[in-house]
């Protein structure tokens, strides 16, 4: 059995991700449970969601030190979420930052240690620079699949699977940009 | 047959429609709102609608009942507490075209003011409850929930909680069943509760539970799973998959209907076992039910595992001691990112104006009980639903007879004045209050995801609606002479016409009209921008909370792509530093006060 979490900013396409991951690994074979837990208002909060998969899985939710990959979508939230990565997990963090609102009103600093602490205890860290791309490949909001690409370069399924659940998933007029941004992610090198 | 990955919310809607159920009423509440938005996927068969509380949804679904319809009523765990009423009665009532009541609790108050346990309803109303654990089991358990409720005459509560509502896991669904055939008869012993036919039914009530204390030993969703060891453990809900997480050889005892506990099968298991650990959220309903039972056997429960949070597996296990939670990074280190107000959000200003006039606020339960955090600190209480405005009045008079006064406002939103602030808004005018009662009226139910109610022109269904004109009701329909209506834009004129009404030694009301900013599509905003030569880095801005709003090289700095032009921090700064972008485009603010259906919701 094992573990995925995403985390990132309400307003990032965490859920959408997680949906489509839902998909591929019901595709894959496996059983799949998933939760979500995001703040009370509708945007601006953490929001996490959590995919289990294996051969038979009970708990939706995750536990400390028992994660196999994270999937941050803003450096912060990442490290917010590291106690949960299994020793060997792989973390993929995009280098991407969000000012969390006390930060944007001056009341606290963004911490200036967060890539530090985030290679001080992953041992398979990814940092991708996946806004950035996705903004030069002309949409923002693909930063999403982007980072499922990524997660997909590291988990054993078939590619032409992710390939087939993108095509159902997204919008017909995005399929193209998505698959680019996709490719992306699944070939990229630090 | 078809298997779906459905959230459990979605599967009590599947079930709603597999069981032949053809009314549902609700009123949304974080986790359970998911559920009749669902349900309208099957409006050609169910009819569906939101109640303006729980207490008109419970009743209108008991309404159904007397036609003899199988009925649905779904709400959050504190919703029941304001249709504690009608829920008491229905018991007495009974159902005979079944009837369920969804109760979703928040163990862990993930987004509640409390963390009860509804299953004390159950128990105390005297109804059966069954506890899903996965959403194949909440939709189960709404066809399951409707066969007992016709059988046995009563109510069936469906006790959800967050992680059951809000988790994904595989289904297999079905087909729908028969609806029974809508009528009615007149016959008053079965329909008024007169004392007189009260005693009769209170009598026929305790009957029944001893018959479905029988049936509950033998409903197969209650089970024994085996085990390999003289370990055992009882557990009901989303505890029973995070116990099969920890206790994988042990003998388990699922529990699907914790009241009436199953006697029998309970007594079955405790001779397989000489230790027995009781894994349920919040109370403890079934060790109590088990210690009665056996009073001789070991049994480890809310005296070892904590009544408060979440039954997690981390949670078991670090109870049992077998895994230390003391984390390797502190996260209590870093910035908490905790919600706020949207940018645009249309109840910023009125709390900016609040913070800075020093006012003692009243709040409510909203999206605007955000506007209690820093930086607009500018809510003093919470308490429930339409308590706003009825604890203002508490506190007026109780500092009146001691010859005190504050500078006091009510503040509380559309959805939550038609849920429970009107009632409390009668209890100022008869008993004169000189207080400030400050509507936010977005035009929308918008904390759990933007509901229809009676102030949006549209139902559930999506049929139009008359709007309730919050000012006409207030002004032409209460009398309430001193009755105004602002945009929630309008900084300059929301400080004037608080400064005039918290003066004013007579009651006030302030609907303050904007719609939710979210409910615009962005095609082409032009934001706000900042100018760098004019800045003086007052921060004044930044006390507004909007997300939009940051600072950059010592100066007030706005992130464009969050930025709707709304023109309130505009209006804030004192040294004009602020103005409209001159791309081309539209602001917010130029879109009508009301009219925004058509802008795309």
């Amino acid at each position: 059995m094992n573990t995925i979490i995403i985390a990132g900013v309400g307003g990032q396409g965490v859920l959408t991700a997680s949906d489509l991951l839902s998909d591929v690994l019901l595709d894959a074979g496996y059983s799949v449970k998933k939760s979500e837990v995001h703040g009370m208002s509708q945007r601006g909060g953490d929001v996490i969601a959590t995919i289990k998969y294996g051969d038979e899985v009970f708990s939706p939710l995750p536990a400390i030190k028992n994660t196999d990959y994270i999937i941050a979508f803003e450096k912060l939230e990442g490290l917010r979420n590291i106690n949960f990565l299994k020793d060997g997990g792989a973390m993929i963090v995009n280098d991407f930052v969000w000012e969390p609102l006390p930060v944007a009103s001056g009341a606290v600093e963004y911490p200036e240690d967060v890539e530090d602490n985030l290679r001080k205890y992953s041992s398979d860290l990814t940092l991708i620079p996946a806004t950035d791309i996705a903004t030069e490949l002309g949409n923002i909001r693909t930063t999403n699949v982007l980072l499922v690409g990524v997660l997909a370069s590291k988990m054993d399924i078939d590619k032409e699977i992710w390939i087939n659940v993108i095509k159902r998933k997204v919008p017909p007029k995005s399929i193209d940009l998505n698959l680019t941004a996709f490719e992306k992610g699944y070939c990229f090198k630090t | 047959m078809k298997r779906e990955l459905l959230s459990g919310n979605e599967a009590i809607a599947r079930g709603a429609y597999e069981a032949g159920i053809t009314f549902a009423s609700a009123y949304p509440g974080t986790p359970s709102t998911e559920i009749l938005e669902n349900v309208v996927r099957y409006k050609e068969d169910i009819h569906c609608q939101w109640g303006s509380n729980e207490k008109t949804a419970f009743e209108e679904a008991m309404g159904a009942t007397f036609t003899g319809a199988r009925v649905l009523v779904a709400m959050k765990h504190v919703g029941l507490n304001v249709a504690a009423d009608p829920l008491f009665s229905s018991s007495y009532l009974g159902a005979e075209g079944g009837f369920i009541i969804v109760s979703a609790d928040d163990p862990g108050m993930h987004s509640s003011q409390n963390e009860q346990d509804n299953r004390n309803y159950a128990i105390a109303a005297k109804i059966p409850v069954l506890e899903p654990s996965d959403s194949q089991e909440a939709k189960d358990f709404v066809v399951e929930g409707i066969k007992i409720s016709e059988k046995f005459n009563t109510p069936v509560m469906l006790r959800s909680s967050t992680r059951v509502s809000h988790s994904r896991s595989a289904v297999e669904t079905g087909e729908r069943e028969t609806p029974p055939e809508i009528h009615y008869e007149k016959d008053f012993q079965k329909t008024m509760l007169l004392p007189v036919i009260a005693r009769k039914k209170h009598i026929i009530v305790e009957e029944r539970q001893k018959k479905i204390k029988e049936f509950s030993d033998t409903f197969k969703y209650n089970y024994i799973v085996e085990g390999k060891t003289r370990i055992g453990i009882i557990a009901s809900g989303i505890a029973f998959q995070n116990g099969r997480e920890v206790f994988k050889d042990d003998w388990f005892l699922k529990v699907a209907m914790p009241y009436p506990f199953p006697e029998e099968l309970y007594k079955k298991f405790a001779e397989k076992v000489d230790k027995i650990y009781v894994l349920e959220e919040n109370d403890p309903i079934m060790e109590n039910f088990a210690r009665l039972i056996t009073p001789d056997k070991e049994i480890i429960g809310k005296d070892f595992f904590p009544l408060t949070g979440e039954m997690t597996e981390d949670v078991i296990l670090e109870t049992l001691g077998k895994k230390d939670l003391t984390p390797e990074f502190d996260i209590n280190s870093i910035p908490k990112r905790p919600p706020s107000l949207c940018p645009g959000c249309p109840h910023t200003a009125t709390f900016h104006n609040l913070n800075l006039q020093k006012v003692t606020v009243t709040g409510d339960i909203g999206c605007y009980t955000l506007g209690g955090l820093p930086p607009l600190n500018a809510m003093d209480t919470t308490i429930d639903m339409g308590a706003s405005i009825t604890a203002m009045l508490g506190m007026e008079k109780s500092m009146e007879k001691a010859g005190k006064k504050l500078k006091q406002a009510a503040v509380i939103g559309d959805s939550t004045f038609f849920h429970s602030g009107i009632t409390g808004l009668l209890d100022l005018i008869y008993n004169g209050s000189k207080g400030t009662v400050i509507i936010l009226d977005n035009s929308i139910t918008a904390m759990t995801g933007h509901q229809d109610n009676p102030g949006t022109g549209k139902t559930l269904m999506g049929d139009d609606a008359p709007v309730v004109d919050i000012l006409k009701l207030v002004k032409d329909g209460l009398g309430i002479e001193h009755s105004f209506e602002i945009d929630g834009y309008d900084v300059k004129g929301i400080r004037a016409l608080l400064r005039e009404e918290l003066k004013r030694e007579k009651l006030s009301v302030i609907v303050v009209k904007r719609v939710c900013a979210l409910l615009f599509k962005k095609p082409n905003w032009s934001p706000t921008i900042v100018d760098p030569e004019k800045c003086i880095k007052c921060n004044l801005c930044l006390k507004l909370g909007c997300p939009a709003i940051t600072s950059k090289d010592d100066k007030a700095f706005i992130v464009s792509s969050l930025c709707t032009g709304c023109s309130v921090c505009i209006q804030v700064c004192p040294h004009d530093a602020m103005h409209h972008s001159d791309e081309d485009g539209m602001h917010i603010k130029d879109t009508s006060l009301v009219d925004f259906f058509k802008g795309g919701k």
